[in-house]
């Protein structure tokens, strides 16, 4: 595989986040247009003026971008639609970068947006996939927790990971939350009850398990002239990895993508695992984080349980971990739950959080993970921003 | 081990009925084509042309080479790699049932799959998979104990993909031919609760009736599918009571089209088999479709047993086969239209009957008691097709692989 080239003449810049709301009234399409409502209050931007769009959502059916671009008043000449839910974040990133970088485009609005309307949850999966439409809702129609109930009871066997280990990240996580005023747990949780939560689908129990909600997230990827012309804080992207459907042959998923090419994201981005001020990692649920901490390098996967148990995962701790109290405590917004590691990594070396900052930050690790089409999750990707200018 | 069935307590009238939900429906063409297949009690899986590797979930084109696939018959072993049970659910069937188990299997056949669990079957365990339809008549994995384990056909979860006779209340229509009463005994012998078993004539006698209305669980009912009033009045008696409805009703003469045939026997034939079917499934199925949910005596199923020759038309019998080809149409239709409400409906199918309307046909003939068995397997395994006899089985698996040819054979 050749070696990555290099992201030059290409910032990322203005972090949008959109207030979730557990349940919305409204559509994909007003979620989408506040996003750029937001992004147009810190750019001074209008719809004239981007000539570039990418855009993730599930509920925005039957309108794909085409319809969003004609809804909202856009004339990009490059435009993109990122169906991949969790992975939509660091695949717009990937996609919206190159884009820039070749000159296809100056300016590209990365925006993922869903809705969450009474029973809109319970439809969005009735036809989510066909292999989980034929394969596995019908089989309990316990959702992704009955999914990732499998993975979890797997990869706590195979790997001598504990609920007591499962805690400690979700307890971090929610102590991170409570600085971010967005977020939609706003309780503290501890320990003893993380541990007695209500049993959703054996292993998983309650706080292993996101809230579904209505949000939007979105930022700019553009070149650093523009950016400096806008007055922008910009980060610099160091470099990515993408993978689908690997390890197609495991017979439950314990691994996912990016183990496959961690090496070579490492490698381009030219430091080490130690060296990330944080990491914001997709968290759909926690075993889904505890695969991520091996898989991405941080750590051996026989030694997780010993990894977790040294770490604090608290934003002044040893590797914080969600700053914003990721989708565990700040909710998931459908797609918009794939672009938050995004949001909030780029928020935390740009010195802009929503809540508490990490101290000194200047470089994040970011995943992405999603579609669980059967049986586990399809997508991954990863990416490490660096801080670039303050302006 | 499983806690076996009792029969249930008295129901309280005044209570509202649990309204019964299938579970959900939406499927692709491929995963229908894999219902079709369990339908006939196979256990199927994709392989492909060209690398011979099995595949799950159905799929249109081979993911290891891209090869075109064919449904083929697979070995039924499996490990359960892991499992959950699930304790929460945002649809409105699985709601009702649960919690409710369910396992990653590694299939003997190559893929992995998530199914169903069997109470008795826990992570690690070797199973026998079977292939089964779900109330809304589409394909579901169901791992079962790899040996037999105690009253393991109670268990609540395989229940719901079976239509099993015990502890149901079951109306036969046709008492007073043999095939009746031998279903009727076999379905008391199997565990049915009660068989109110039909008579379009209770003025005059018939043969076998002493012996059979004297078997505990019996109940003699009138009921004449000619007559649209009686069967209305017996729904309306029997209605919120009859659990399974089995249809043995027969009016068979030989005879041609152009030649020997009687317009009076065939006029007969279509009124008791056809329209007595019609008549039969408009004052029942409300009533079964409303309890389709409602415990462990729920309603379940709608049977039909009609001759084979359905499919192919028969020399000699045509009018007999007109009837039944008008049957197999009108059972394909109701089977659509229970699937929504997730009532069970089945086609037991025969060959030439051994009674006095088949005196010149040569061996073999199906007896009542091979009907009475093929019934109750039907019921056991929720099995939506069953021939009954070697002749229904060669009829059926020669018109299964070129239905032209064997119209042609039957027809000669």
């Amino acid at each position: 595989m050749a070696q990555q080239q290099p992201y030059d003449g290409v910032v990322v810049c203005a972090p949008v986040t959109v207030p979730y709301t557990r349940y919305s009234d409204k559509t994909a399409h007003w979620w989408a247009g506040s996003a750029l409502k937001e992004l147009s209050r810190q750019t001074g931007l209008g719809p004239a003026d981007f000539d570039g769009f990418c855009f993730s959502s599930f509920s925005a059916a039957p309108d794909t971008v085409v319809g969003m671009v004609q809804h909202l008043g856009l004339s990009p000449r490059w435009m993109d639609h990122i169906p991949t839910g969790g992975a939509s974040g660091v695949m717009a990133l990937r996609r919206a970068a190159r884009g820039v970088q070749a000159g296809d485009v100056d300016l590209v609005a990365c925006v993922a947006a869903d809705t969450n309307q009474i029973d809109s949850f319970r439809q969005t999966l009735a036809g989510f996939s066909r292999c989980s439409q034929d394969a596995s809702y019908p089989y309990g129609f316990g959702g992704p927790n009955a999914t990732f109930a499998l993975i979890t009871d797997a990869f706590m066997r195979d790997y001598g990971v504990t609920r007591d280990d499962f805690a400690k990240l979700c307890v971090a996580q929610r102590s991170n939350a409570l600085s971010n005023p967005h977020a939609l747990m706003k309780k503290p949780l501890t320990h003893d009850a993380y541990m007695a939560a209500r049993p959703i689908a054996d292993p998983v129990h309650l706080f292993d398990c996101v809230m579904p909600c209505a949000g939007a997230e979105a930022f700019v990827v553009t070149t650093p002239e523009k950016a400096q012309e806008l007055g922008l804080s910009t980060a610099r992207l160091s470099a990515t990895i993408e993978r689908h459907n690997a390890f197609a042959e495991d017979p439950v998923q314990t691994r996912g993508g990016w183990a496959r090419d961690i090496d070579a994201l490492w490698s381009a981005a030219g430091c080490t695992p130690q060296d990330v001020d944080m990491v914001q990692l997709y968290d759909d649920y926690p075993v889904i984080v505890a695969m991520q901490l091996a898989d991405l390098g941080l750590c051996d996967k026989a030694e997780l349980s010993q990894f977790i148990a040294a770490h604090d995962f608290t934003i002044t701790g040893s590797m914080p971990l969600n700053t914003n109290g990721g989708q565990l405590s700040a909710g998931q917004a459908g797609a918009a739950g794939g672009f938050q590691n995004v949001t909030e990594g780029l928020r935390q070396v740009l010195h802009c959080p929503l809540g508490d900052q990490v101290p000194d930050a200047k470089r994040a690790l970011i995943s992405g993970f999603g579609l669980v089409n059967y049986d586990r999750g399809v997508c991954t990707g990863a990416a490490i921003l660096e801080q670039d200018v303050l302006r | 081990m499983t806690n076996p069935l009792t029969p249930p307590k008295r129901k309280d009238p005044l209570l509202r009925t649990h309204v019964g939900h299938v579970s959900p429906n939406l499927r692709s063409r491929a995963a229908t084509a894999m219902a079709a297949r369990a339908g006939q009690g196979r256990f199927v899986l994709q392989v492909c042309h060209d690398c011979r590797r099995a595949t799950y979930p159905p799929r249109d084109r081979c993911p290891v080479c891209w090869g075109e696939l064919d449904w083929q018959d697979q070995p039924r072993g499996a490990v359960i790699e892991a499992e959950t049970t699930v304790r929460s659910s945002v649809d409105l069937f699985f709601r009702d049932h649960l919690p409710w188990r369910i396992g990653s299997a590694r299939l003997d056949a190559g893929p992995m799959a998530i199914v169903h669990l069997h109470g008795d079957v826990k992570q690690g365990d070797r199973v026998r998979m079977e292939l089964k339809l779900d109330r809304g008549g589409n394909p579901a994995l169901f791992a079962l104990p790899e040996k037999e384990t105690s009253h393991m056909a109670d268990d609540p979860q395989l229940r719901l993909f079976t239509a099993d006779p015990k502890v149901r209340r079951i109306l036969v229509t046709d008492g007073r031919e043999a095939t009746g009463q031998a279903v009727a005994s076999a379905l008391l012998d199997a565990g049915a609760t009660t068989v109110f078993l039909g008579n379009a004539d209770p003025l005059m006698r018939y043969p076998g009736q002493d012996r059979i209305e004297a078997i505990d669980g019996i109940e003699p009912v009138a009921l004449n599918l000619t007559d649209t009033g009686s069967i209305e009045k017996l729904a309306a008696q029997l209605g919120g009571r009859v659990d399974i409805v089995v249809n043995t009703a027969r009016f068979t003469r030989s005879g041609g089209v152009g030649f020997g045939g009687k317009l009076s026997d065939l006029q007969s034939s279509l009124d008791l088999e056809v329209t007595g079917l019609m008549r039969l499934a408009q004052a029942f199925a409300p009533a079964l479709s409303a309890r389709s949910d409602d415990g462990v005596n729920a309603a379940a199923a709608f049977v039909d047993v009609a001759s084979i020759h359905g499919l192919t038309g028969n020399a000699g019998f045509a009018g007999s086969s007109a009837a039944a080809a008008a049957r197999l149409a009108l059972v394909a239709s109701l089977r659509g239209e229970m699937a929504q409400t997730g009532i069970r409906v089945m086609s037991v199918l025969t060959g030439p009957v051994d009674d006095r309307w088949h005196q010149s046909v040569p061996p073999p003939k199906v007896t009542p008691t091979q009907i009475a068995r093929a019934v109750v397997t039907a019921l056991q395994s929720g099995q939506e097709t069953i021939c009954a006899d070697d002749v229904a089985q060669d009829v059926m698996a020669r018109w299964q692989a070129d239905p032209a040819l064997t119209i042609r054979e039957e027809n000669k």
